[in-house]
């Protein structure tokens, strides 16, 4: 119980820096519109089956994977910035209940993201939006968002050791966003994609989220999600155990 | 006169170089020459699934369009970095003619994003197949380059609005998603509501995009002279504004003791 509740203080107290912080708070927010109204024009001007709604929903998980992607490869990093990563090591919780709530925080922003991405297809491009299982669709959400989480976290934990970490979590912006079917089915793409695509989460939390919102059935893409996310934070449990013993070894903890 | 050309060339130099103390290998490999293919890829592959053009149009709007990141992001560390190394003032102070300082600073930014946009549309031409006349090759590098003049010069207001705006990294990804969607690097003009199509007549990379598409489908350059002609209009008149920006901001600065400020 008392670590439910020290993930959920922290969660909120990271939550409220990144809402305060340009980059995250509004760059991030931001940016995925700009991709999204790409693909509103492109399928609205293109003679695909697939409807603006299908683009719709692809965008909008689109920017709940910017906010995690951009910033979460850098989440120690700016612990080490900061001044504050020597004080977290040495508390006496374990650093990856520290840290896991920072990267649940950025995809905590990614609701917002996926909000205002349907508004915007709604208000500005007059995609109607109709969600078949309202109940399954905001499980879906929520069980996106956590997976996110979890990926956001591996990546926080495993690209410590790169001085340019945040370099890192740019660049899995764009392979993700083409490869997990968010605006490119899965079948346009070559095969060997395919498999790479099955291991991340967010083909999955796309699958669940636009199954539940067009009458499909999602429950097998989220435990598909769910399932990848708690292996995420399984390996980056272990991957946090491996380099903290080998900064306190080195005596590199802040000198990467 | 040899002075400012000292100032221009290598006073430039010195500046462009100075953003590879943090601009290592390991960012500009991957953020340089690795992102815009998969931009290049991510938008071809939405065009094939949403059946809109061929892969053509969108590796050759993509790759220039990409230059807007090496050209709007170097400008505005060229203000922004100086303030954080704190140098701004001691630049700011000298009796330098600011012609050749802020117009120098931008020659290695217009090679480099021409350089970018170039290894994209090469690098992905390649990957996806997309066949370009051998005699469109040396056309298509003039326009490249033109293009990055172009956009450099929209990078020099970001510059100057550098002067004003702490976070340049969010305005500079801002513009650069205004890019993506009005020049017609993925979007064709027609397609996009006409307010937004005549918008874009003002915008970097709109007239260069044309030209390439048309240089790459067989066109002369002379053929293009119109557009090619549009494009270096549009970036000289972004450059002059951007100067006269950075002119006005740098005096009001010195008024208001507030060049440092933000």
């Amino acid at each position: 119980m008392s670590t439910l509740r020290f993930v959920a203080v922290t969660w909120a107290l990271q939550f409220k820096m990144i809402m305060r912080s340009p980059f995250d708070g509004i760059g991030n927010v931001i940016y995925p519109l700009f991709f999204a109204t790409v693909a509103f024009f492109v399928f609205r001007a293109g003679h695909s089956p697939r409807t603006l709604l299908y683009a719709s929903f692809g965008a909008a998980v689109m920017g709940m994977w910017s906010s995690v992607s951009t910033s979460a490869g850098s989440a120690m990093q700016r612990e080490r910035w900061w001044g504050t990563l020597e004080l977290l090591v040495a508390a006496p919780r374990h650093f990856a209940l520290v840290l896991l709530p920072a990267t649940l925080g950025l995809a905590t922003v990614g609701v917002y993201n996926l909000a205002a991405t349907l508004l915007w297809g709604r208000f500005l491009f007059g995609v109607h939006l109709s969600i078949a299982h309202p109940l399954l669709f905001a499980v879906g959400v929520v069980g996106t968002v956590l997976a996110f989480g979890g990926l956001g976290f591996l990546f926080a934990v495993s690209f410590v050791r790169w001085r340019a970490a945040w370099v890192l979590g740019n660049f899995f912006e764009y392979p993700v966003w083409l490869i997990c079917g968010f605006l490119v089915p899965l079948t346009l793409l070559p095969g060997w994609v395919h498999p790479l695509a099955w291991a991340l989460a967010p083909t999955w939390g796309m699958n669940a989220i636009r199954e539940s919102a067009l009458g499909g059935s999602p429950l097998d893409d989220l435990a598909a999600c769910l399932g990848l996310g708690l292996g995420y934070v399984a390996l980056g449990v272990l991957v946090t155990e491996r380099v903290l013993r080998a900064a306190r070894l080195r005596g590199s903890l802040s000198l990467t | 006169m040899i002075v400012a050309a000292r100032i221009f060339f290598v006073g430039g130099l010195t500046s462009f170089r100075a953003l590879w103390y943090w601009l290592t290998p390991w960012i500009y490999v991957p953020t340089m020459l690795v992102a815009p293919l998969f931009q290049i890829l991510l938008f071809a592959y939405i065009g094939r699934s949403a059946h809109l053009r061929s892969d053509e149009f969108y590796v050759i709007g993509n790759a220039l369009q990409y230059a807007s990141i090496p050209c709007l992001f170097a400008m505005a560390q060229s203000i922004g970095g100086e303030r954080y190394q704190q140098t701004l003032g001691a630049i700011l102070v000298s009796p330098a003619p600011r012609i050749p300082l802020f117009f120098g600073r931008s020659l290695p930014v217009v090679l480099n994003g021409a350089f970018v946009s170039a290894f994209a549309l090469a690098a992905a031409s390649l990957i996806l197949g997309v066949h370009l006349p051998a005699s469109s090759l040396a056309p298509l590098v003039l326009v490249v380059l033109i293009a990055s003049f172009s956009c450099t010069g929209l990078g020099l207001i970001n510059a100057a609005l550098s002067l004003r705006i702490r976070e340049n990294a969010v305005l500079s990804n801002v513009i650069f998603g205004f890019l993506l969607i009005f020049t017609g690097a993925n979007v064709p003009l027609d397609s996009l509501p006409g307010w937004m199509s005549t918008a874009a007549q003002g915008m970097p990379f709109t007239h260069a995009i044309a030209a390439a598409r048309k240089l790459a489908d067989g066109a002369r350059l002379g053929d293009v002279g119109g557009l090619v002609g549009a494009e270096l209009l549009v970036g000289a008149v972004y450059g002059l504004a951007g100067y006269g920006l950075l002119r006005w901001f740098e005096t009001q600065g010195r008024r208001h003791a507030t060049l440092e400020r933000s």
